[in-house]
């Protein structure tokens, strides 16, 4: 089965002539036809532009290149600009909006010969862990089609592992790509803010927003970082930093590596069987060589708070060019205000008009400095945290999830709880560090995906993918398949 | 901090969001639990703490002021819900 395959080993058979560009890419229509209509992990896909691309990269394979990615089929979240797709980010408020061009990450992927297909369902506007807050439906969990993926990315993860791509891309604003990765049983990096540009990402919080790549296993993850990192003019704040190949840091020798433990991270919410699977990991890690060292993270316990209150912010501002006038859905008005109002009032779901309306909240004047400001301070604090952490261990081991993934509707009334559900995700995204989730087990009854989270330095991937490299050679997850 | 009330119709005026009554209602009593849990920040003292507004900072990003290709113009009017003359109509603005 072509679509089970990895980027490694379906490159390897491309380069080889055994098999075709094409035949993969069909391989996963065949899937998708297979299994989606259970899953909805796709929005919308264009089968006949897919094979198109399948049938260049062939051509291009018979003249004798090579590159990281030919012939290999990605999907994308509904969040990035494809030119000439769709992008709504599952939100109703785009209407019929088609890319203009393309992000710089899918410049970067077609030039490295990627079949570029798909837009994978999300929460709307990436604001949501479950998926539920698509303005299209429900995506389901390949491993229990009763629960949620996961989210934002839930479409990226689940379409991942149920092999209807042989890998895809997310963004990660609060850990919406390590969280759906833990929960769908996949490998999920964000990396460190800045390492890859932003451009043709649509911008939800823009200080915390990263793109990052869902894929089989952790040498995937290292190419398609490689192939997506860089600095780039059209986003100032990607990292003029150089790119080294990431897959050559995979040598599975992690002896003499430090990994801390943070003891607030063993909190009364985590699952007995999540912590379990974790301390089966911790306990792999020591055999392998690594050293492990118990650390101290003290401000966790605000993380939470904190990221609601500078995510809101700058997305209240971010999505104040849903208007109605440019593009996207209209509701017309007697006045230009009216006409704002009506359509965003239309347009956008519950979850991004709660938003909306916090984060204006906490910019409006009388309360920017006691809420925005105060969370920036405190954000200094976090950030700190782990700089001084750092200072004594290579990377941080903790839980993806505090627990294996719940059912669809659980938590959808209860928003507070639902942000919960981020508490080990979040603190990353405020630090600005690289973050990746690996499989590590799973529970009993049912039987769900649990994730491994590995926290490393500013630009530190490479060591970063090294040590979750050396767990998943040590390891039986990530062999395991969903049945659907 | 400020008191855990929000004045849901004044801050969606601000936003330009038109809600519901019944979406007022339930935004202010979600908004009023999350803004009690937030209020928790309030334990920390940050006398003194500088704030973090990009975790990498990078100042000063300047390009060479140089004519480069842009979007074409009916690109850009392509997704707008309505167009005329090469412009985007909108609602009468001045009298």
């Amino acid at each position: 089965m072509l679509n089970q395959l990895t980027i490694s080993e379906l490159t390897a058979k491309l380069a080889k002539r055994e098999v075709s560009a094409r035949a993969a890419t069909q391989a996963c229509l065949d899937q998708i036809a297979r299994v989606d209509g259970k899953i909805h992990a796709f929005l919308s896909f264009d089968a006949a532009d897919a094979l198109a691309q399948a049938d260049a990269a062939d051509k291009r394979i018979a003249a004798g290149e090579k590159n990281f990615l030919l012939g290999v089929p990605i999907a994308v979240k509904d969040v990035l600009a494809v030119k000439n797709q769709p992008l709504n980010c599952a939100s109703k408020i785009l209407g019929n909006f088609t890319s203009t061009y393309d992000a710089t990450v899918i410049e970067k992927l077609k030039a490295a010969g990627a079949i570029v297909f798909g837009r994978l369902n999300m929460d709307e506007f990436a604001m949501g862990s479950s998926t539920e807050n698509s303005a299209f439906g429900l995506t389901r969990n390949p491993w229990d089609l009763t629960r949620i993926p996961g989210g934002s990315s839930g479409g990226s993860a689940a379409a991942v592992a149920a092999d209807e791509c042989i890998a895809s891309l997310g963004s990660d604003t609060g850990g919406s790509i390590r969280q759906p990765a833990a929960l769908c049983g996949c490998v999920g990096l964000k990396p460190t803010y800045g390492r890859i540009s932003r451009y043709g990402l649509v911008a939800f919080a823009s200080s915390l927003d990263q793109i990052g790549p869902f894929t089989k296993d952790v040498r995937d993850a290292a190419i398609l970082l490689g192939t997506m990192s860089g600095v780039d003019p059209r986003d100032s704040t990607s990292v003029p930093q150089p790119v080294p190949d990431y897959t050559k840091a995979l040598t599975g020798d992690i002896r003499g590596v430090k990994l801390g433990l943070p003891k607030e991270y063993m909190i009364g919410g985590l699952d007995a069987e999540v912590k379990a699977a974790v301390d089966a990991a911790v306990k792999k890690y020591s055999e392998l060589g690594a050293e492990i060292v118990e650390i101290s993270l003290p401000h966790t316990d605000y993380a939470v708070a904190t990221y609601y209150i500078i995510a809101t912010a700058e997305a209240s501002a971010n999505l104040a060019r849903f208007d109605g006038i440019r593009y996207g859905a209209r509701v017309e008005g007697n006045d230009p205000i009216e006409l704002y109002a009506k359509t965003r009032g239309a347009g956008f779901g519950p979850e991004v008009k709660r938003r909306i309306i916090l984060g204006t909240y906490v910019l409006s004047s009388g309360y920017h400095d006691a809420y925005y400001l105060h969370a920036q301070k405190v954000r200094t604090l976090i950030r700190n945290d782990f700089l001084k952490a750092f200072e004594k261990v290579d990377a941080i081991v903790t839980p993806t999830t505090p627990t294996a993934a719940f059912k669809a509707g659980e938590k959808s009334d209860d928003p507070l709880q639902m942000y919960l559900s981020d508490i080990f995700t979040i603190s990353c995204n405020l630090a600005g560090i690289p973050g990746i989730s690996v499989p590590c087990g799973f529970t009993k009854n049912p039987k769900l995906p649990i994730g491994l989270q590995l926290l490393g330095k500013p630009f530190g991937e490479e060591s970063l993918l090294k040590i979750a490299h050396a767990y998943e050679q040590n390891s039986p997850w990530q062999k395991e398949k969903a049945a659907i | 901090m400020a008191s855990a009330e929000i004045d849901v119709k004044y801050v969606a005026n601000l936003a330009r969001l038109a809600l519901t009554p019944d979406e007022e209602k339930q935004l202010g009593a979600q908004l009023g639990s999350i803004l009690g849990y937030i209020e928790k920040l309030r334990e920390l003292d940050v006398s003194g703490v500088e704030p973090t507004a990009h975790a990498v900072p990078m100042v000063n990003i300047t390009r060479t002021d140089e004519i480069r290709p842009s979007l074409p113009h009916e690109d850009a009017l392509r997704n707008a819900p309505r167009q005329a003359g090469g412009l985007f109509i909108v609602p009468k603005v001045v009298e």
